[in-house]
């Protein structure tokens, strides 16, 4: 029982990494930009949520601001693009990294001058209530992570397969050159990208929230998600949910099962286990460069 | 007398496709051979093998006697086997000379600490290393850039640098990939006289990939037409350019 | 504007290009030397602060500015050299044995790490090395019994031929031996960079396959690189530790990580200057940050974030619109003033640049 428990918490703390290292897959596809600040994008989602939603702040409805929060951020995202990232074109992957961190830095330093540094939660519908199972006793939230990633995770993927512009970004994804000749818009369509991660980057946000408090290093996550999409490999979305889903569940168990010291190293651990010998990751194919 | 390179039944598949298919040619010492066929008939593929960058699915390739396919990519250069690329691959953020003296890499005898120290003997190795590049920078009169960032050339300099790169390394056999693509007609003269100077003054074997005619049959001793990754026709420019097979491949069946 | 008449090949590996030059860093290396005759203590503690960040970011400017490899993981070998140096020292061995021997022990790690790392590249190297600096501080943790955990230790009094030397008593000593550092790790990488391994860094920098083509063996460059990097960085933890006077396991933090790359970014990759530069950013950052709060009248209002959110800031304007750091801006208006009048406004203007793909299709 204890075990479904664990699993059960696991799995929800997963969907959280998993969303992160879906946003920084989509634009590192997209863009070859590695954006290290979409841990940051989510916790600011979360505060701009927090914002809106809370009592002591604004006190909408939360129906009415989870969605304002999501379009807030996919503009914000796509606004970065324009203003920031779209002039970085040809300087190298290493600026971006750096640029992205620096970006975290700044994110964070802002969400704490406006909604301070102590930790707040997210008066949140989700976060209401326990379910039990016999005599497993499952968090309402938890659940609805895992049920909202799901339902997300279909919706990107019909995206991807059945509309125009998921499938523009598909190819500008895949041969930037080739789309732009066949007429896709291809800076546009990368700056759509980053507006689609901010969004994404607000779900995985209120989700996040509702389970727990929020504080502006909570952005800190994002590298743990960044391991989680490493270890699943890079350039493909349903790895990076896998590899987040799989360091969701080692976390509780690593806590639960190694000595005190040891849970919180394991992570990092299988994510230098996995590079060490699968350098790209674990679901991936290795291709080399073109001469 | 045994040939100076030769690759014999040698096949590569990516996949399913077959990128070079049971291949067959030997180039002899002191000779300009060419490579010609159309886009995507395996070209390039052949100089990668011989780079070492690929590993031939079967066959076998010699150089000099010594067989090539014990060695790796980064030990191809010391046998004396130097090489263009088709899309210019310079060290960009570096001056026309430090590209140069990256060519004399092989003939480096200094060790790590030696160098941090810089002693004596460095300074005269450098010294030596220098005059070596000064000759290829006055054989390709590239006097004017030597202390020119890569970054900031045109491309047709940049094209004669990557020749210079691979002089510099002091070579037997040289691979030239289309040295005279997006080059100017000035510029292709230039670089056919330097292929033909390479190969009497300086007696380095030359195989090139090369789709400009004209170059080829001004200074190839013989050409090997492939399609497909096969062999289609072989010999002296004029009877390639004759070859039926040859006519159809570039024109297409319509035409035949 | 001056003119270098080049008479021999000696011209271009000389330390300096003409005597102007040596005359301009002899004179820098002197009132260096003199400084603390004219600075009150606690400005020769800054000066050592920003040299010691300096020597750190000469070592991770060697691997990340010279040979490519963005390393965000450069505290673990900040940490290694640390240790090292003050465990040794509290072994019983002196501090001109112990010293070097910590920077070879870095060195070493550095190199040890590299053999899987080198296969690594771009994000997954940047990856895994954050990977590095995180676990860094649960190893010094796990690793108790010699490293003192969280309790950490206090780094002992340095003694050379019988003169004693530490941060706190005797700052000037302190400060010049620094300053002795600093010159001859100045030296190791003025060194390399004119010589075959220099050139083989650049290579594997800018171009792998045309390296390898070039018969340089990639995961050995790569290696190298690591190795000196490390070593170098491993001196600088050392230096540190002495200048703190105690260190724990949260001293050498993935947040120093983070920021000695920044550092080397501000100052300009690619160059000794920018190590230095860089380094008379990130030292005097939190000075001129609280007189800035002074002087708005925010006095002892703490603001978290405040200095990482600046820094930040400042980096991203750096990439935005002088991707060459400060040494290219300085590099630009010297060229202007030697030019005079005859600079134009388009000499330096960027060259647009296709997305140069390292991604493997």
């Amino acid at each position: 029982m204890e075990v479904l428990q664990l699993l059960v918490s696991g799995l929800a703390n997963g969907c959280v990494y998993g969303l992160i290292a879906l946003g920084f897959v989509l634009i590192y596809k997209a863009t070859e930009a590695v954006n290290f600040a979409q841990g940051d994008f989510m916790m600011l989602g979360a505060f701009v949520t927090l914002g809106l939603t809370n009592a002591h702040y604004m006190g909408l409805p939360f129906w009415v601001a989870a969605p304002m929060a999501i379009a807030i951020m996919a503009v914000l995202g796509y606004l970065l693009d324009f203003f920031v990232l779209r002039h970085l074109f040809g300087q190298s992957q290493t600026a971006v990294v750096i640029l992205t961190i620096a970006l975290g830095f700044v994110i964070r330093f802002i969400a704490g001058a406006i909604w301070g540094h102590e930790p707040q939660t997210l008066e949140s519908p989700l976060a209401l209530g326990d379910i039990r199972l016999g005599g497993v006793v499952l968090g309402m939230a938890d659940v609805a992570v895992i049920v909202v990633t799901v339902l997300l995770t279909i919706f990107l993927y019909q995206f991807f397969q059945r509309t125009k512009l998921g499938l523009a970004m598909q190819a500008a994804s895949q041969n930037q050159m080739a789309a732009y000749f066949m007429g896709v818009p291809v800076k546009r369509v990368q700056g759509m990208i980053w507006g689609l991660s901010g969004a994404v980057a607000a779900v995985a946000g209120i989700l996040f929230a509702s389970k727990g408090a929020i504080d502006p290093n909570a952005g800190l996550l994002g590298i743990k998600a960044f391991a989680a999409a490493v270890i699943g490999g890079f350039g493909s979305l349903p790895g990076a949910l896998a590899g987040g889903l799989i360091v969701g569940v080692i976390e509780p168990f690593a806590s639960r099962y190694l000595a005190a010291g040891y849970s919180q190293i394991a992570p990092y651990a299988l994510l230098l286990f996995v590079l060490v010998f699968r350098p790209h990751g674990l679901f991936s194919q290795v291709r080399t460069k073109k001469v | 007398m045994s040939s100076l390179l030769e690759i014999k039944n040698a096949t590569l598949k990516f996949g399913g496709v077959v990128a070079v298919n049971d291949l067959s040619f030997t180039v002899e010492e002191g000779e300009v051979y060419a490579i010609v066929g159309p886009n995507g008939a395996g070209k390039s593929t052949v100089f990668n093998l011989i780079s070492r960058f690929y590993d031939p699915y079967s066959g076998s390739i010699t150089f000099d006697g010594k067989n090539l396919l014990d060695r790796n990519a980064d030990q191809v250069a010391d046998l004396g086997i130097a090489r263009t690329f088709q899309n210019i691959e310079l060290f960009d953020h570096a001056t026309v000379l430090q590209n140069l003296l990256v060519g004399r890499h092989r003939h480096r005898r200094t060790t790590m600490l030696e160098e941090m120290l810089f002693t004596p003997r460095v300074r005269r190795e450098e010294k030596r290393h220098r005059e070596a590049v000064e000759e290829v920078i006055d054989f390709l009169d590239l006097q004017p850039y030597r202390n020119k960032m890569i970054a900031g050339l045109p491309y047709g300099v940049r094209k004669v640098v990557e020749v210079g790169r691979a002089l510099a390394t002091g070579p037997r056999l040289l691979l030239l990939d289309e040295p005279a693509s997006g080059l100017s007609v000035e510029e292709t003269q230039d670089m056919r006289w330097w292929i033909d100077d390479i190969r009497k003054q300086m007696g380095i074997t030359v195989l090139m990939v090369e789709h400009d005619m004209g170059l080829v049959s001004g200074v190839s001793d013989r050409v090997l037409a492939l399609a497909d990754g096969a062999k289609l026709a072989e010999g002296t420019p004029a009877e390639v350019q004759s070859d039926p097979a040859v006519i159809e491949a570039y024109l297409g069946a319509g035409a035949a | 504007m001056r003119i270098h008449f080049k008479t021999s090949y000696e011209h271009d590996i000389r330390l300096f290009p003409d005597w102007w030059t040596f005359f301009v860093y002899a004179t820098l290396i002197v009132v260096a030397v003199l400084l603390p005759w004219i600075m009150d203590d606690f400005y020769l503690g800054e000066v050592t602060n920003v040299l010691i960040w300096a020597i750190a970011g000469l070592g991770l400017m060697l691997l990340t500015g010279q040979t490519g490899q963005a390393s965000l993981g450069h505290a673990a070998f900040l940490a290694v050299g640390c240790y090292s140096c003050v465990i040794f020292m509290e072994q019983g061995l002196p501090f001109l044995i112990a010293f070097p021997a910590a920077g070879i022990l870095t060195g070493i790690v550095g190199t040890i790490i590299a053999i899987p790392a080198v296969r690594l590249h771009g994000i997954y190297l940047a990856i895994a090395t954050i990977a590095l600096s995180i676990l860094t501080d649960d190893l010094i943790v796990l690793m108790e019994p010699i490293t003192d955990g969280v309790s950490g230790k206090f780094a002992p009094m340095i003694t050379i031929f019988g003169i004693e030397i530490e941060r706190w008593t005797t700052p000037d000593r302190f400060y010049w031996l620094v300053l002795a550092i600093t010159i001859i790790c100045t030296l190791i990488y003025r060194n390399l960079l004119r010589s075959p391994l220099g050139r083989a860094f650049a290579a594997v920098r800018d171009s792998e396959v045309s390296a390898t083509a070039m018969g340089v063996h990639i995961a050995r460059t790569k290696a190298a690189s690591f190795g000196i990097s490390c070593g170098i960085t491993g001196l600088a933890g050392a230096l540190m530790g002495f200048y703190a006077g105690a260190f724990n396991n949260e001293t050498f933090s993935i947040v120093i990580s983070i920021t000695l790359l920044m550092m080397i970014v501000i100052g300009g990759l690619g160059s000794i200057h920018g190590a230095f530069f860089g380094a008379v950013v990130v030292a005097y950052l939190p000075q001129f940050l609280s007189i800035a709060k002074d002087a708005i009248g925010g006095g002892g209002v703490a603001i978290p974030g405040l200095e990482t959110g600046v820094f930040g800031a400042i980096l991203i304007l750096f990439i935005l619109f002088e991707p060459m750091g400060i040494y290219g801006r300085w590099m630009k208006i010297r060229i202007w003033f030697e030019l005079f009048p005859f600079a134009r406004k388009d000499m330096f203007k960027r060259q647009k640049s296709y997305l140069k793909t390292e991604r493997l299709r």
